[in-house]
């Protein structure tokens, strides 16, 4: 058998682990247009903040192609998928073969258009390890940075470069920062956090253009800055697929085996658009952890067809900045049980017998059992709701659920 | 693989599991030495206590081992023996490990950015110090 794999982070990976617990003879080829052993893509804010090395920002160890018999074509990008020969063409005009494909392409940096932007002498977005050298290569003790965008990715960069610069301003056209995995309350405790850190926030603004080093805001304002980041947001590379004829949504469509409308042409990971179950939704869910299982799923399939489904995506991120750790998971839907203390911020949300999503700030300890529920769709009048809904606790599941998982008997 | 498997009608919530976890990872070898201190050894197991219930909770090392699949930067991973452990060199202290463990065995601490877990005791000779210093047998290591 012979299988590629277009991309190297974690939908790759998965896949590779996948194949190789099915078949360890197949012959398994690696496409990336990033000339890099497979690295972590979170770690870059690390990198750029000194905390992780170049020695160790790979996502798996040094040997990880050699010992699973890959062979890895990097700083090669492929530019076309052939499904009836079943082939994929790169971009210098060669011609892979494959029984098996798997696109896990994952997303690019969305760059809105803004006018005057070709200007700006020092920009960079943020998601790449080439980003995060030229963001290091620019930025000095001197700069005076201007981020576009309070997500993840943005206040992530913001975070690195703290004592790194001289000053740093965060504009977003929403009016709260974190909109993707907060509500407005979490959003206001973690700017004020991230403010009392020394970075500036001007929210429900956008810049109307740019000349040189100077930003215009949509209010009439105007900021003068040395380095621009761009992390307005991601979206998901279809291209392969769709021009390849194959159905894609806002992400590459595919059955809970990974399988796209192509035949033997899977995708996974961050291109691909995903069922929360939580939600009830199909949405983008770029997540690592998401990414990897899905690749996986993908990789098993492949090898050996209908032997996983991955139908239990959930959003779920755990993030900190300057300190400040949040966990978050599921939908903001139903009712809700507030707690505010100084340890930290706790929601929780259920609906329908069922917990169905949570945000934590600070208060983080055994997040992972809340998770575990709403991915299980754990029935609440199944456990001790007012102990668990107080601390996550495997005391508030029944005496068989621990005979089991704790005492490994099984149907007592 | 052998696990540590519990006897909540046995636990009788004394601690003792915690410290001598706590002091096997230390590094030291006295544990009033150890929990005199100002920094207190961390556990990788906890006891729950509640109406008469007590229980011993640590990794599972699950065969599906959700913390391993989701680590961000492959700290987390699993050995040929089946134990799932952590290069603690390797971790950023992200928490999705925390957001991911259904039993809540990640051990987090203010002091350290690598989150914390048990292994066993793989690197501390192979033979779990928790179930070694359990008085009741109320942890036990073995097939199952």
């Amino acid at each position: 058998m012979n299988y590629v794999i277009i991309g190297n982070s974690a939908a790759a990976v998965g896949a590779i682990v996948g194949i190789r617990a099915n078949d360890q003879t197949g012959k398994i080829t690696v496409i990336s247009d990033e000339p890099y052993h497979t690295y972590s893509r979170p770690l870059i804010s690390y990198w750029l903040q000194g905390k992780v090395t170049d020695e160790k920002i790979y996502y798996r160890e040094p040997d990880f192609y050699e010992k699973n018999r890959v062979s890895a074509l990097l700083g090669k990008k492929a530019a076309a998928i052939c499904p009836e020969q079943k082939e994929v063409v790169l971009d210098d005009g060669s011609r892979i073969p494959y029984d098996k494909l798997l696109v896990a392409a994952g997303s690019s940096p969305f760059v809105p258009p803004m006018k005057g932007l070709e200007t700006v002498k020092n920009q960079s977005t943020f998601l790449s390890y080439d980003d995060a050298q030229n963001v290091k290569r620019m930025v000095s003790e001197d700069s005076r940075v201007l981020i576009v965008g309070a997500g993840l990715i943005g206040l992530k960069a913001a975070e690195a470069l703290e004592g790194k610069c001289a000053e740093m301003t965060v504009v977003d056209l929403a009016d709260r920062i974190l909109p993707s995995i907060l509500d407005l309350e979490g959003s206001a405790i973690m700017q004020k956090h991230i403010e009392s850190k020394g970075v500036r926030f001007i929210l429900g603004q956008s810049v109307s253009e740019f000349n040189g080093n100077k930003a215009a805001l949509k209010n009439g304002d105007a900021l003068e800055f040395d380095v621009l980041i761009i992390a307005v947001g991601v979206r998901p590379n279809t291209a392969l697929i769709a021009d390849a004829g194959g159905k894609v949504d806002r992400g590459i469509c595919t059955d809970d085996r990974q399988l796209t409308s192509l035949k033997d042409v899977y995708a996974a990971g961050d291109c691909t658009v995903s069922h929360d179950i939580s939600g009830g939704t199909d949405r983008i869910l770029a997540l690592l952890p998401n990414a990897y299982r899905q690749g996986e799923v993908a990789g098993c399939n492949m090898a050996k067809e209908g032997s996983a489904v991955y139908d239990k995506a959930i959003p779920m991120n755990a993030i900190g900045f300057f300190g400040l750790h949040i966990i978050t998971a599921g939908a903001y839907q139903g009712e809700c049980y507030a707690r505010q203390s100084e340890k930290g911020y706790k929601k929780l949300f259920y609906q329908d017998n069922l917990l169905k999503g949570f945000i934590l700030i600070g208060e983080v300890d055994r997040a992972g059992i809340y998770t575990s529920m709403i991915r299980e769709q754990t029935p609440l009048d199944s456990v001790n709701r007012e102990l668990l809904f107080e601390s996550p606790a495997l005391m508030a599941f029944g005496k068989p659920y621990r005979l089991e998982k704790l005492g490994g008997i099984k149907g007592e | 693989m052998k696990r540590v498997y519990v006897n909540e009608d046995w636990c009788l919530g004394c601690h003792l599991c915690e410290y001598y976890c706590g002091l096997s990872n230390s590094g030291m070898t006295d544990m009033v030495k150890a929990f005199s201190g100002e920094k207190k050894p961390l556990p990788r197991i906890r006891i729950e206590e509640g109406d008469g219930i007590n229980f011993a909770v640590q990794c599972r090392h699950c065969e599906t081992p959700l913390c391993v699949k989701g680590c961000i930067t492959g700290a987390l991973s699993v050995g040929e023996n089946g134990i799932v452990s952590i290069d603690e060199t390797r971790c950023v202290g992200c928490y999705t490990c925390v957001l991911s463990c259904p039993y809540g065995c990640i051990v987090t601490s203010e002091d350290e950015k690598a989150v914390k877990k048990c292994d066993l005791c793989l690197k501390n000779g192979g033979d779990p110090a928790c179930v070694k210093g359990c008085p009741n047998k109320a942890i036990v290591f073995e097939e199952r």
